[in-house]
């Protein structure tokens, strides 16, 4: 019967109720959206630097991986040596370099990596093979747009000009064999890859046994940070950080962020709250006779609090549920916006969807429902019935 | 169900000689703002089981007032309200409660039915309260709607019922968990004379059949119909001349 008097209850007011859960639904939105956002980031870009299961990222010592055009020598050394380290299981080394695609009498810039062939680190395979001859490239689908090929064409590709003898240096043909999805930049940038031992090549004595970046896999019992720290004390010349140590920092560098997302989150959860009780209590105000008569006939104090609190609580749980879909569509389109930003990865969002994030936020929601109507439920409850009832004669 | 519970509307406690109502020397005071009203000044009176007492007179002079004491929702200042033996004025809210719902019935001037609710549902209430599984409510809830002659109106809500008929819905409510005392406040103050002549005649049947009847009114007719009509003034019962 309690159900029935809270669904007859949210019914008399048809208008009042789809309003109050639309409110609810807007605040449920915001508040995903804020916690999507908040954790999102952090997830997304935690995601972002395990999308191939590395941990470990070796960079020339004092940079960022892939920050400058520093490289580290003696490759094939530092490789040997971390083979050495049963803790690290797979490695795979990258050579990063700008290109220019001979079109004609003109040529296109564009970045290219030299990676292992034998280990997608950088990029996924969408259509055709990845690189397995010395001749090969692989490009995403801005390099082929940009370069004006498809699978199967060749390309000049060259890595310099030189000014004194006017000619291009560490020219090859390639064959265009694939075409991939880059992780580590953005969908618009073209991005080629090519085998290492090409790229050290083209690069001529300059690049010869070289590496921009050495990604590592520590296997899953050891501790990522220790492999890290045994790394830069075994090999001075280089710089290793663990996605840990990664994270900590994003942490530390976007912790304004999260408490901007924080505030705004408590905000909209706070705006849910008032609206619920406000419509709880006008809709209580306008029943205090109707409440008085059901204590007078022997309805007991807990069960009319119970009504008027589920009143509340459905309010709040269809707007959550209405604010889940409304916050998904926001944020696919917020994402779709800033996900447009010149230079960011194609992986990389700033809204990431988590069941348990989505969950908790919305049972808050519910759960601001739920005191939104204790209080003005218990206070009708507890007049005085028969003071409440000549009040409501007299008026 | 037992063979007894068969009547629409039996009194709860009609074999006993015991009073049903005994108040003893009642004051009921009011504060308001900083003037203490009086509506209640040391009243007594007795009502035995199966009776039908009108209680008359002006306006404020504290029948509403009795009213509230005897239905349990309003404590006496001094003096004692004892239902069916029970000192009802030192009961705790949840111990009153439960006996409202189990020994007293309610009709008001302007019948006070939820609005979102059917008629059966309405009188269902008392009876879901009382932890009445469904199958049980709704056959005595319809028993009941027969009973006051609207058992072809039971889906319909008030606002599709005339006047006479909700009052009818909730003296039907009233009787749901078989109180031993009705309990009317102006039941037919809102309703047209020849509604209030129906509801008269209901009350009338009720009483016939054992209820113990209390109603509140400034209708001669109602009055008339009662066994024993109680006069009040400033508060206190007249003695008869």
């Amino acid at each position: 019967m309690i159900r029935t008097l809270a669904a007859a209850s949210l019914r008399r007011h048809p208008a009042r109720t789809i309003l109050a859960i639309l409110g609810v639904a807007v605040a449920g939105a915001l508040l995903l959206d804020m916690v999507m956002l908040g954790t999102g980031m952090r997830e997304s870009f935690r995601r972002f630097l395990l999308v191939q299961g590395f941990q470990l990222r070796i960079a020339p010592k004092g940079t960022l991986p892939m920050d400058t055009e520093a490289t580290i020598n003696g490759a094939s050394a530092l490789l040997r040596t971390l083979r050495t380290n049963p803790d690290i299981i797979a490695i795979t080394p990258v050579l990063g370099a700008q290109i220019h695609v001979l079109q004609g009498t003109r040529a296109i810039t564009s970045f290219a990596v030299g990676i292992d062939e034998s280990t997608e680190a950088d990029y996924q395979l969408e259509a055709g093979t990845n690189v397995a001859a010395p001749d090969h490239i692989v490009g995403n689908a801005a390099f082929l747009t940009a370069m004006h090929v498809h699978r199967g064409d060749t390309v000049d590709v060259v890595t310099g000009f030189d000014p004194q003898l006017r000619t291009y240096v560490g020219r090859r043909r390639l064959v265009v064999v694939g075409r991939g999805r880059f992780f580590y930049t953005s969908a618009e940038q073209p991005v080629a890859a090519v085998p290492l031992a090409t790229m050290q090549a083209m690069g001529g004595p300059e690049r010869a046994d070289r590496v921009s970046l050495v990604l590592a896999r520590v296997r899953d019992s050891a501790n990522a940070d220790s492999a890290a720290a045994w790394v830069d004390r075994t090999i001075p010349r280089v710089s290793t950080i663990s996605t840990d140590a990664a994270m900590r920092q994003v942490d530390e560098r976007m912790g304004y962020f999260r408490q901007l997302a924080v505030i705004l989150a408590a905000v909209s959860l706070i705006v849910g709250f008032l609206l619920v009780t406000t419509l709880v209590t006008v809709s209580v105000n306008e029943r205090l006779g109707e409440i008085a008569v059901m204590r007078a006939i022997g309805v007991r104090r807990v069960h009319i609090v119970q009504q008027i609190v589920l009143e509340g609580v459905t309010l709040s749980l269809v707007g959550a549920v209405a604010g889940l879909g409304l916050g998904l569509v926001t944020a696919h389109f917020l994402n779709a916006i800033l996900s447009d930003f010149p230079g960011l990865p194609a992986t990389f969002h700033f809204f990431l969807f988590q069941p348990s994030a989505a969950a908790r936020s919305l049972g808050l929601l519910v759960i601001a429902g739920i005191l939104a109507g204790v209080y003005p439920a218990w206070r009708a409850a507890s007049l005085p019935i028969a003071g409440t009832l000549r009040r409501e004669a007299i008026a | 169900m037992t063979a007894s519970d068969t009547r629409a509307a039996p009194q709860g406690d009609s074999l006993s000689t015991a009073p049903v109502v005994a108040v003893r020397d009642a004051h009921r005071d009011y504060r308001m703002g900083q003037e203490v009203v009086r509506a209640l000044r040391g009243v007594s009176l007795e009502i035995a089981p199966g009776d039908y007492v009108a209680i008359v007179g002006p306006s404020g002079c504290g029948k509403s007032t009795l009213l509230n004491l005897l239905g349990v929702v309003d404590r006496p200042t001094e003096g004692q309200v004892l239902i069916q033996g029970r000192d009802v004025g030192a009961m705790r809210d949840r111990e009153a409660t439960s006996f409202r719902l189990r020994n007293i019935g309610f009709v008001f001037q302007r019948f006070y039915l939820m609005a979102m609710l059917s008629a059966r549902e309405n009188v269902e209430l008392p009876m879901a309260e009382a932890g009445m599984s469904a199958a049980a409510r709704i056959a005595r809830a319809r028993e009941l709607l027969d009973y006051v002659g609207l058992g072809a109106r039971e889906r319909h809500r008030p606002g599709q019922l005339s006047g006479g008929e909700q009052q009818r819905v909730a003296i039907a409510r009233a009787l749901a968990n078989r109180p031993g005392l009705l309990l009317a406040d102006e039941p037919t103050g809102e309703l047209d004379a020849h509604t209030g002549a129906e509801i008269i005649g209901l009350f009338r049947r009720l009483n016939e059949d054992g209820t113990t009847v209390v109603v509140v009114t400034h209708d001669g007719e109602l009055a008339a119909a009662a066994r024993r009509t109680i006069h009040m003034r400033d508060g206190q019962i007249i003695p008869p001349t």
